[in-house]
């Protein structure tokens, strides 16, 4: 585990934060790549005049921003120790963390409802005259500042018109940057992004202005804010919608291509490879596996110096777990088309000329395939998102001790018996979760039209 | 026909013993029974004796693939892999950690199973090719552009939020059926009504969408436009000819479902409190019981590979054109 060390703090590299900038740095090349080939440039472009694909690019970049902020970790100095070595908290934060820095210090003792004054339980206290009475309890900090709760209508609503007023103020930033935009790229729409950038400043303006004195979205039951961990809970499920495909796309491709082209005895073996992965029922073989994880993880407590590093790479193994039993479609997919390829004509004149197997494979096979990959990859982000809360569920899923919204709906799935009912944490995990999912199924949706000419034939009935 | 068949099934026992290779290095290798002892008894217990004793009532205290003590066969036989790993050829599962035996628990939880997906998969089917059937009719119209827009929506919701969503609606809202629970008999229609539905309504989203494009793909073929170019009304070109055409690929694709449909569905029978395969499995997952999760894994695959031979000779049943040989 690389450790970089600086002044009042040292960077913590953690094994998915090293993988998510190798992919933004990926997907970087990639683009650039596209930029200079039409063949890749044309396809995009269609996305991109997709007017629902760029809506939902908007909110899977506002996903994709926080999830990034939260992917770049350190430990701070502890205070007043000068001289010798410098001590460092034992807790790992993100540059996320800095900025909730107000949401993330302020717990509860326990529940309590979205823009609460007073606790969900009820406690015994005392009072000046030394009375001992049974009441829901003033919160530590949520409306902390209102001396009388009487004002609390009053200083709800003023925080939400300043909230409003910042969201009014970034939305004709954004009008005005779209607008010269517009100039330079006319084809693209930029209503449609428009429309959604003022759908997430509406929402988010309020929510930060009143997250200031409130709890927005309530506390859980060890009084965490609710609103902290669904932000926090963002980089899990980018985690194991990219990095899983990560692992899923060499594994796929390489073997998919290779039984298409080499046909024979390889052809039979992945083909016996693939058929035994799939025969096993998806969820067992990865709980299968995530127990055996466990155990491992168990007898090898040495590995990990800190307990951020553990959950991280048990969110890591996950990862490449749900990635090892899910290239299986993908590869499918490859051989057949391959199989299709490989009888064409073009194909046959490079065997003709003596090209060697590599380099078909490399130069001609592999550009062909390539947009059935890229509809796989965004295809199965919503789904990896999707699994990961059924898993943390089942109990296989992601360390308990990481943010996540299997983790945050399991835990408040047995809360619902509770009278009056705590639905917060339920309907906050639910609400992000199902954001994301559209978003990445619109988005999903926008690059297969973009890439597959067969459907678009078939949506102009 | 039958050649193929005996066939598909001779091709069937390497993957079973592949299946049962990957499991076997899953639970048995990559961990030795002594960790999973360790875990089994918990930090506090854990002494040599106490996992020798947790190993040989198990029968884990064999060695896993070579018995140098044993005389003759036994040298095969007498080992972790022939006992627990073989013998689930022939449907010997052994005993789970509560000492029950997994086969007798099987055969008992299956019922109710196949009482909740059964339903889940016939209304559910009918349904979504009744929506997907509507969207195609009404192609490029509002009613298709926003059916195809509920499906998205569907789609990208959680199972999790229509059980926990459905099970507070019906159950804590109304008042209408019990929570969770199940009984035998015409009772347990009351408890089973409420997961029917929400696994009905799970499934929509992505099947009616995907039944869409076929329907879609179907209507552009050169035989419909012969068919509308006759003069016949619309109705009839969609019923006697799109459908029944288009259920081709929907029918030979479910297929393959249909023998899991005895596994359950984990998830609303976890939630339900149905006693089936299901939340069987489930609650084995969460008590490390390896025994039961080993025999189900080795289930699945087996009911799997039944519904892939299935597959192809459903194929031959409604398309004439596909001869298997």
């Amino acid at each position: 585990m690389p450790v970089f060390s600086t002044g009042g703090f040292i960077w913590i590299a953690l094994a998915t934060d090293l993988l998510i900038w190798l992919l933004v740095a990926v997907v970087a090349g990639y683009a650039l790549y596209c930029r200079r080939h039409p063949h890749l440039k044309v396809p995009w472009a269609r996305v991109f005049r997709n007017p629902a694909g760029i809506a939902s690019l908007v909110v899977l970049i506002a996903y994709l921003t926080v999830g990034l902020l939260d992917s770049v970790h350190f430990r701070l100095a502890l205070a007043g120790k000068d001289g010798g070595a410098t001590a460092y908290s034992t807790e790992v934060l993100s540059f996320l963390d800095l900025g909730l820095s107000g949401l993330r210090g302020r717990a509860e003792k326990t529940y309590s409802a979205p823009l609460a004054t007073r606790s969900y339980a009820k406690e015994q206290m005392e009072l000046p005259d030394g009375k001992q009475v049974r009441d829901f309890p003033r919160l530590r900090s949520g409306g902390a500042h209102l001396k009388d709760e009487g004002d609390w209508g009053a200083d709800v609503a003023g925080r939400v018109a300043k909230g409003l007023g910042y969201s009014i103020a970034g939305f004709i930033l954004v009008f005005l940057l779209f607008r010269y935009f517009r100039k330079k790229k006319p084809e693209i729409p930029w209503g449609a992004a428009l429309w959604s950038v003022g759908a997430i400043l509406l929402l988010a303006g309020p929510a930060f202005a009143l997250s200031s004195g409130y709890h927005v979205l309530g506390t859980d039951k060890v009084g965490q804010d609710v609103f902290y961990s669904a932000l926090k809970s963002i980089r899990t499920s980018l985690v194991i919608g990219t990095i899983t495909t990560l692992v899923l796309l060499p594994v796929g491709v390489a073997l998919g291509i290779m039984a298409g082209y080499f046909r024979g005895w390889v052809d039979d073996v992945i083909q016996y490879v693939y058929t035994t992965l799939n025969s096993i029922p998806g969820v067992l073989l990865i709980a299968a596996s995530v127990l055996m994880l466990q155990v491992v993880i168990d007898r090898h407590p040495e590995w990990f110096s800190l307990a951020a590093q553990r959950s991280d790479f048990r969110l890591l193994v996950l990862c490449a777990i749900l990635g090892l039993t899910s290239w299986t479609g993908l590869a499918r997919l490859l051989r057949g088309e391959t199989l299709k390829l490989s009888q064409l004509e073009y194909i046959q004149a490079a065997h003709a000329f003596g090209v060697r197997d590599t380099r078909v494979l490399s130069r001609h096979i592999l550009p062909n395939v390539s947009h059935i990959v890229i509809i796989a990859v965004v295809m199965d982000f919503s789904g990896f998102v999707l699994a990961e809360a059924v898993l943390s569920y089942v109990g296989v899923g992601v360390d308990p001790s990481t943010n996540s919204f299997g983790v945050m709906i399991n835990a408040a799935r047995l809360e619902m018996s509770r009278e009056p009912i705590v639905w917060w944490t339920l309907a906050t995990a639910f609400t992000f979760m199902f954001a994301l999912v559209l978003a990445a199924n619109l988005f999903a949706d926008a690059v297969r039209d973009g890439f597959d000419p067969r459907v678009r034939i078939g949506a102009t009935v | 026909m039958l050649a193929y068949i005996v066939r598909r099934v001779l091709y069937a026992i390497p993957i079973l013993i592949g299946v049962n290779l990957i499991t076997f290095a899953l639970f048995f290798v990559v961990n030795t029974p002594d960790d999973m002892a360790r875990m089994q008894l918990g930090a506090r217990r854990v002494t040599p004796e106490a996992v020798e004793k947790w190993k040989e009532e198990r029968g884990y205290n064999l060695p896993l693939l070579w018995n140098e003590k044993a005389e003759g066969a036994a040298k095969a036989t007498q080992t972790i892999f022939f006992q627990k790993s073989i013998r689930l050829f022939v449907f010997d599962f052994g005993y789970s950690e509560d000492k029950r035996d997994i086969a007798t628990e099987i055969r008992t939880r299956m019922r109710p199973s196949l009482a909740l997906a059964i339903p889940v998969f016939l209304v559910g089917l009918a349904v979504c090719i009744t929506f997907a059937l509507l969207m195609a009719f009404f192609r490029a119209t509002y009613l298709d552009v926003w059916g195809v827009v509920l499906c998205v929506a569907m789609m990208s919701i959680s199972t999790l939020f229509y059980i926990i969503g459905g099970q507070f609606i019906a159950s804590k809202l109304w008042h209408l059926v019990p929570i969770s629970g199940y009984a035998g008999g015409f009772d347990a229609f009351r408890f089973l009504i409420l997961p029917v539905l929400i696994g009905i309504v799970s499934g929509i989203g992505a099947s009616s969408r995907w039944y869409r494009t076929l329907f879609l793909e179907e209507m552009n073929r050169d035989y419909v436009r012969t068919a509308r170019a006759k003069g016949l009304a619309e109705s009839v070109v969609m019923f006697r000819h799109v459908l029944r055409n288009a259920l081709i690929p929907i029918l030979t694709g479910v297929v393959v479902v249909i023998p899991l449909l005895f596994l359950g569905s984990l998830l609303s029978e976890s939630f339900f409190g149905i006693p089936g395969l299901g939340s069987y499995t489930i609650d084995a997952i969460s008590a490390q019981d390896f025994a039961v999760v080993r025999s189900m894994v080795f289930i699945g695959s087996v009911l799997y590979i039944v519904g892939l031979i299935l597959t192809d000779i459903s194929y031959t049943v409604v398309d004439p054109r596909i001869r298997l040989n």
